[in-house]
């Protein structure tokens, strides 16, 4: 299928990108890495009039360290996520998360601003980023603001970020010397998650210290189980003890229902995947 | 229209194409570069896989001006001086195909996995190959093939490997 015609702008600077937004408006939309909006293009479920392509804004790109903070750029590809030592290094949950997502060739062009700008409920990043409590750095006409994980989810496909807005950056506090680990749970090979858990523990001698556990596919927006995170604190790192913690997953949260199980499945599936998470995060 | 420049298969061109153009069909249509096929409409069966700059991209889920700047290698443009690429002759040697119609792509991310690890588990193969779908073989074949050419490429020795 071929998306309907489009005029074309590949502005090579973030200023000039904010400018291409304000002179078409409604009319435009961003491509990033391509690998949600072109399927969406080609099915024409959006038909824009201009394209806006970060492609080739260098200053989107990249992974730097800042204070307590990894700073990723909004157009960093996964693959680049995967092939970077700070990221395996501090923030291990997204490491374990992104290797999940799709495919080889997915991963080279999809990018990590686009994922968390496109916000479908089932992708692999939103729930770590919010586990891991990332905050969004946004850019418009007006200047630049920084916006808390908590905030910049809001309903399914909906962010944030603001028409006219660009998404440029995200900043992930170090989690350096966490164990992590990203259950998703899958039919087949190479598909979206049905429901997913993301958990990063700090352990002290056998102890659970602090927990950060985040839900792919459990409602309009991915969530962060502060039950589990709590019940978890201080508990023995004992299958019995984390299994009784992770009983409260499910709380809170509104899952689909769909062809690959209704929301009573998922809401068992994100108690059985909390507890495996969490003991896997906890060994490694 | 846009004007992009793109070498592909080593030679480089320069063609104005609608912004909407997308890369497969660019190389299909425009170019007549026919090896590299489609075989879906969803952006998940690999079979349109090429390189671009060196690493593997589903070329139905690019825009022909995305490619503008680039090097992009096709299943054409793997073989040198008529000699096969080792890929190839593996493909060719273990019966890694029945229609074909998965080759090209299969290949073309074969060839990136070994870049990415030129000593893969069969395990890393079957992973590496995940955005490939055959309908034929029961991807057995494919496996042996990719594990052959592995050898093969070590034994040349630090040679290229696409
Ligand atoms: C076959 C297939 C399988 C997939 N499987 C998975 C999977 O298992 N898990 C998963 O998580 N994802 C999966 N994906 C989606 C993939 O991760 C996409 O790459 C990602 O969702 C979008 O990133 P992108 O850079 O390609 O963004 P694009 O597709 O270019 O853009 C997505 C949306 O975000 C907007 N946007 C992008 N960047 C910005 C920005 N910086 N500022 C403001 N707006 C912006 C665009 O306007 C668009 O609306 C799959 C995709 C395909 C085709
Ligand atoms: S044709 Fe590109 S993935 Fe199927
Ligand atoms: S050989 Fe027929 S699809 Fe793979």
């Amino acid at each position: 299928m071929i998306p309907a015609a489009f005029d074309y702008v590949a502005p090579t600077s973030v200023a000039d990108a904010l400018a291409a937004l304000a002179e078409h408006g409604d009319d435009a939309k961003v491509l990033a890495g391509g690998q949600s909006l072109i399927p969406i293009l080609r099915m024409r479920l959006n038909t824009p009039e201009t394209v806006v392509d970060l492609g080739r804004i260098e200053e989107l790109r990249g992974i730097r360290e800042d204070g307590d903070a990894i700073v990723i750029g909004a157009m960093t590809p996964y693959a680049d996520v995967l092939g970077s030592d700070l990221v395996r290094e501090h923030l291990g949950l997204l490491y374990k998360a992104v290797a999940e997502v799709a495919d080889p060739q997915i991963r080279r062009r999809g990018t990590i601003g686009g994922a968390l700008v496109h916000a479908d409920p089932a992708g692999d990043v939103g729930a770590p980023a919010l586990a891991l409590g990332a905050e969004f750095v946004i850019t418009g006409q007006g200047g630049e603001r920084t916006v808390p994980a908590e905030e910049f989810f809001r309903d399914l496909f909906e962010t944030a970020v603001e028409d006219g807005e660009l998404l440029t950056a995200v900043r992930f506090p170090r989690h350096t010397g966490w164990g992590s680990h990203y259950e998703k749970f899958v039919r087949v090979a190479h598909q979206w998650s049905i429901v997913a858990v993301a958990a990063a523990v700090r352990v002290e001698g056998g102890t659970i210290a602090e927990a950060r556990v985040g839900l792919t596919n459990m409602g309009a927006t991915p969530l962060r189980a502060k039950a589990v995170e709590e019940a978890l604190v201080g508990k023995e790192l004992t299958e019995d003890a984390v299994a009784e913690a992770c009983a409260a997953a499910a709380e809170g949260t509104r899952p689909p229902t769909d062809l690959n199980g209704d929301s009573d499945y998922r809401r068992h599936l994100a108690t059985v995947l909390t507890r495996r998470a969490v003991l896997a995060a906890a060994g490694g | 229209m846009t004007t992009i420049r793109v070498t592909v298969d080593g030679s480089t061109y320069e063609d104005e194409v609608e912004p909407r153009m997308l890369l497969v069909h660019y190389l299909r249509e425009q170019l007549g570069k026919v090896g590299t096929v489609i075989g879906c409409d969803t952006s998940n069966c690999g079979a349109c896989t090429v390189h671009v700059d060196g690493r593997s991209v589903k070329s139905c889920n690019m825009l022909a001006v995305q490619a503008d700047g680039h090097e992009v290698t096709t299943i054409e443009g793997l073989a040198t001086d008529g000699q096969l690429h080792p890929m190839q002759t593996a493909f060719h040697e273990n019966h890694a195909l029945q229609c074909g119609y998965c080759t090209p792509g299969m290949i073309m991310q074969a060839c990136d996995v070994l870049r990415e690890n030129p000593n893969p588990t069969e395990e890393q193969i079957r992973v590496g190959l995940e955005g490939n779908l055959c309908r034929c073989t029961g991807y057995q074949n494919i496996v042996k093939a990719v594990q052959q050419a592995a050898g093969a490429l070590a034994g040349q020795q630090g040679g290229e490997q696409a």
